[in-house]
């Protein structure tokens, strides 16, 4: 009996240790197309379709040219798209957060009509396809001036309250009345009870909601083409879309190097703050 | 009370941070706008062709330091260009000089264009060929630079091939030529055709130019004056016999023509092939590696084509926002005349489109538009830019390039079929798709 | 919890902080109608409308559905997405369930391993679309063919695109499922000598069945709303010429099209464009509307 589970355990362990080699294995695939394109940012244009899967050597080698043909790719310079991009995302994603996470917390704890009506909008806001309203919005965020990065912003906390809301009022309710209730007996005003005592208590959902709003629009491209006042200002996606359409001919190295530097960032950000992406996204999609 | 007050006060705080950037913003534009109103207003171009986009920057630079007026060039990306103007004109700053280069676009735009009947820009033409009117008479749209397009030869290559231009005067002469190169392309270290790539930066050569043969003979004799309804397709097979040489004597195979990424222009330059598909603005770029180069027309196997010339006309043609105001209207107008009045603004301008046909316009230094001119008083025919009128064009041409894929993955006739559905049926879906 | 509460009559603290609320809720109401309800039913509107730019619409009536729904076009990407929306739901799920499933193990190495299964997420569809068609590009010109000619290569090319982006962040979600499966209820199935796939099969996945539910959900709207994926790596490509002169973009999905005959085209079809958006909008907000009735039953009966 006892040497009976003693096999079935190393039965196990090695059953374990031979799955750890195959996922090892997928991992190394699943990474793959990331690896290719830190190959071929390396090989000058005309590899990049013939040896694609070669590692940049010998006359394929182009050296950084395609780093520094590329910051000035497509005439447009590249830090300038990742200079907007960075903007707009920190600049959205702080409003989102600060307006939702009142408005969150205000929808939970007053009970009117207004609220309610508001509070159904957002979650019907969710729904709604970018596509129903992206040549009126796109218009009206034109008449009012909203197509700079400092203003977009406005724009994406429209659009996007929806998901921060809903997720916000749903933490905001679990939240017991007592300490708010105890807040006010001291004499505290409902923007100091908000600010002192509901946000420390929010701070989880803020950060999941950071997330899911930096990620998006981070990657956002169709809503910033067609807000943005395109000639001025590029996004990162922008940018690189734009580079498909110029006449002549498409330089694929120099593509793949501004690739490269632009999930780049990306990866930064995922490593340092994996831990609460993950959660973030687990919060987002079981609530949304 | 007190507190009411102050929350009063907070929100509108809380509000007029909200619109801060949004305000700052607007104020500042609309003072701009309304400085240079009562100044001298400003120029918003709105520029198709992406490859003079660095030019016109300069240029619009220059006239800025020189009188003040805010000059703003801006450039569609290829194949974009009705799609940036049907958002541009929406919005509350619309471009003040934009283009109309075919009779299409008169009939979307018509709407907007200023009569230019008798303006001082008009008044500096030497010729009326490149204007587009609409069936009311008034002027739209005015040329600016006019281009010719054919078949590009290096001729000490052709040279060295033991050819010389005299044996190639018609589809057969060319045919031979570029056959007997191709299949010793090994041992002469060149080829006959550069590549022919079909993706989005260069299927415009086929799609937009070479398939003006078709549209050319199409008219028999005449010259269309608007979009007809349907085309009758019967020199599509011309239009074959010569997209057939060119992609199967070149440095690329077919099948790889669909993806793209050859550079045609560098191996016609560094000396890789003889005949390069492309047009006069090419002549900057080409004529200092090779000074000698030529052009000859698209020989199709067309009866008498002996006596034909090269493909002349343009798509670059101004027209001024009837809706701008009056001030920006001005100052566009004044814009415009500058250009082609100022002897070193015309130079940039005349080196980058070739030439401008205004009276005291800086004199043209393009090889290829001397060839035009050549044939032409040779008595040769000039082929008009029948491209002009295709209908829907970006569709058009999309729909075009995706059969010409197909044909080139499998050159059957069956395929063929597709490419020729493409062009004729094609045209009469899409004059439809427009003309409702 | 509160509701109770509240049927007596509102608490001092709720009449206090109600007075606040131009505060609270006044920006987020001025950018919700600006950025959300003003555009929408002005969309609503215009669909019914003959337009070119905003500011010239003219009521036409249905004329716009009319022409939506007799365009081939439209009618083909409809099925195209429909088609894809399922076979990626089936493919992402399974696989996505699989690699959880396998890293709740306890193997070493399983958060490394969910790091990288989870990155490919976080890169933007126009990026992702990219680096595939040079990978593809790269492996289909060895056989003499390309994404953009084939309409079979180009459906598999974006399910392969939407696995690699999209399993990693399912999984994410199944993981959290499968960790509050309670372990006694395991263990008890252990003692009662059940097999690992009875386990799998009568414990595990009835468990996890709320997160099963918001996946399959979830896909299934991610791929009805594919556009930048669609847009990056085929653009619609190749396009079926049908005698008569009238083409298709073969691998044009939903959302694509409607961008395309709103903007791409001299045609005046704005009107059917914005007539397509709104049924697009009422097909996937039917969807959306069936997650929530599916989730919220599912909550009753727990």
């Amino acid at each position: 009996m006892n040497e009976k589970k003693m096999r079935t355990l190393s039965a196990e362990r090695r059953h374990k240790k031979i799955m750890t080699v195959v996922m090892a294995i997928v991992c190394i695939l699943w990474v793959m197309p990331v690896i290719m394109v830190v190959l071929n940012s390396f090989k000058f244009n005309t590899f990049v379709k013939t040896d694609t899967f070669a590692l940049p050597t010998g006359e394929m080698w182009a050296g950084v040219q395609n780093f520094v043909k590329g910051m000035t790719f497509g005439n447009y310079p590249f830090w300038k798209s990742a200079l907007y991009s960075v903007m707009i995302t920190l600049l959205s994603t702080a409003l989102i957060l600060l307006c939702c996470s009142m408005a969150g917390w205000f929808i939970a704890r007053v009970n009117s009509i207004f609220c309610k009506i508001l509070y159904f909008l957002c979650v019907f806001s969710m729904v709604v396809p970018f596509q129903m309203v992206m040549f009126t919005l796109s218009k009206t965020a034109d008449t009012l001036r909203l197509n700079t990065p400092w203003t977009i912003p406005i724009v994406y906390l429209g659009f996007g309250a929806g998901l921060a809301i809903f997720m916000f009022v749903g933490f905001a309710k679990s939240i017991p009345l007592e300490i708010e209730e105890a807040a006010a007996i001291d004499g505290c005003g409902p923007l100091r009870t908000f600010f002192q005592i509901v946000v420390p208590m929010l701070r989880p959902t803020m950060i999941s909601v950071g997330i899911l709003e930096i990620m998006w629009v981070w990657n956002d491209y169709l809503l910033p083409y067609l807000v943005l006042d395109i000639n001025e200002y590029r996004t990162i996606p922008i940018h690189i879309q734009y580079l498909k359409g110029s006449y002549g001919t498409v330089d694929l190295g120099a593509t793949m190097a501004l690739i490269l530097l632009a999930i780049i960032p990306v990866i930064v950000f995922y490593l340092a703050c994996q831990k609460y992406i993950i959660k973030g996204v687990a919060a987002g999609a079981v609530k949304g | 009370m007190k507190k009411r007050l102050f929350i009063l006060a907070l929100c509108l705080v809380m509000v007029v941070s909200l619109l801060a950037g949004c305000g700052g913003d607007k104020s500042t534009t609309e003072n701009q706008g309304e400085d240079t109103e009562t100044a001298s207003g400003s120029v918003y171009w709105l520029n198709f062709k992406p490859e003079s986009d660095e030019v016109l920057q300069q240029v619009a630079q220059m006239y800025t330091e020189k009188t003040g007026v805010p000059v703003k060039v801006v450039t569609a990306a290829s194949g974009t260009y009705s799609q940036t103007l049907t958002s541009e004109m929406d919005k509350s700053a619309p471009p003040t000089l934009f283009n109309i280069g075919n009779m299409e676009g008169v009939k979307t735009w018509s709407d907007y264009a200023l009569d230019l009947n008798g303006t001082a820009i008009a008044n500096e033409l030497n010729t009326d060929a490149y204007n587009l009117y609409d069936e009311n008479g008034k002027l739209c749209s005015i040329g600016y630079c006019y281009e010719c397009y054919g078949i590009i030869v290096n001729p000490d290559l052709l040279e060295q091939a033991g050819y010389s231009l005299d044996d190639i005067k018609n589809f057969d002469g060319l045919k031979a030529v570029a056959e007997d190169i191709h299949a010793r392309a090994g041992e002469l270290g060149f080829d006959a055709f550069t590549s022919n790539d079909m993706d989005p930066s260069s299927s415009w050569r086929y799609t937009g130019h070479m398939i003006n043969l078709e549209y050319y003979y199409d008219q028999e004799g005449t010259t269309w004056t608007e979009c007809p309804a349907t085309i009758s397709g019967n020199y599509v097979d011309n239009f074959r016999n010569l997209y057939d040489l060119c992609v199967e004597n070149s440095l690329v195979a077919r099948s790889e023509l669909a993806t793209g990424g050859h550079d045609a222009e560098n191996e016609f330059k560094t000396g890789k092939a003889v005949f390069f598909v492309q047009g006069s603005w090419e002549w900057s770029a080409v004529s200092e590696s090779v000074p000698n180069a030529t052009m000859i027309p698209y020989y199709c196997g067309v009866e008498g084509e002996e006596k034909a010339g090269l493909n002349c006309g343009t798509e670059n043609c101004w027209a001024i926002n009837a809706k701008a105001s009056e001030a920006d209207q001005q100052a566009t107008m004044d814009f415009m005349v500058w250009c082609v009045t100022d002897p070193e603004a015309s130079r940039m301008l005349v080196d980058t489109f070739g030439v401008m046909p205004y009276k005291s316009a800086a004199e043209s230094t393009n090889g290829f538009l001397a060839v035009a001119n050549e044939y032409a008083s040779d008595g040769c025919y000039v082929m008009n830019w029948a491209t002009n009128f295709q209908p829907n064009v970006d569709a058009y041409r999309e729909v075009f390039v995706s059969a010409l894929n197909q044909y080139n993955a499998d050159p059957t006739d069956a395929n063929w079929e597709t490419v020729r559905t493409a062009i004729v049926d094609g045209w009469a879906t899409q004059y439809q798709a427009v003309n409702g | 919890m509160s509701k109770p509460k509240k049927k007596t009559g509102m608490s001092s603290l709720e009449r206090t902080t109600r007075r606040w609320w131009p505060l609270f809720l006044g920006p987020v109401t001025a950018a919700f109608i600006i950025g959300f309800v003003w555009p929408f039913i002005q969309g609503i509107y215009l669909s019914f409308c003959k337009f070119k730019t905003t500011s010239d619409a003219q009521f036409i009536g249905l004329g716009n559905y009319v022409n939506a729904f007799q365009d081939a076009s439209f009618r083909h990407a409809f099925w195209f997405t429909a088609l894809f929306a399922i076979v990626s739901l089936v493919i992402i799920n399974v696989l996505a369930f699989l690699i959880a499933y396998l890293l709740t193990q306890g193997i070493r190495g399983s958060n490394l391993f969910r790091t990288v299964f989870f990155a490919p997420n976080l890169i933007g569809g126009i990026v992702l679309g990219y680096i595939w068609s040079m990978i593809f590009d790269g492996i289909l010109s060895r056989f003499g063919t390309s994404i953009l000619l084939n309409t079979r290569l180009g459906f598999w090319g974006l399910i392969i695109l939407v696995c690699w982006q999209q399993i990693g962040y399912m999984m994410i979600i199944y993981i959290a499922g499968l960790q509050n499966v309670p372990g006694d209820m395991l263990e008890a199935a252990k003692i009662d000598g059940a097999s690992k796939l009875q386990t799998l099969f009568k414990v595990t996945i009835p468990n996890v069945m709320p997160s099963i539910t918001i996946c399959m959900f979830l896909s299934l709207t991610n791929g009805f709303k594919l556009f930048d994926q669609n847009l990056a790596l085929t653009a619609g490509q190749p396009i079926a010429i049908q005698a008569g002169g009238v083409s298709v973009k073969t691998t044009e999905m939903l959302a694509l099209n409607i961008y395309n005959t709103f903007y791409n085209s001299n045609a005046a079809a704005q009107g059917t464009a914005q007539a397509k958006a709104v049924v697009f909008f009422v097909l996937v907000a039917a969807l959306g509307l069936m997650q929530l009735a599916f989730t919220r039953s599912k909550e009753v009966q727990q």
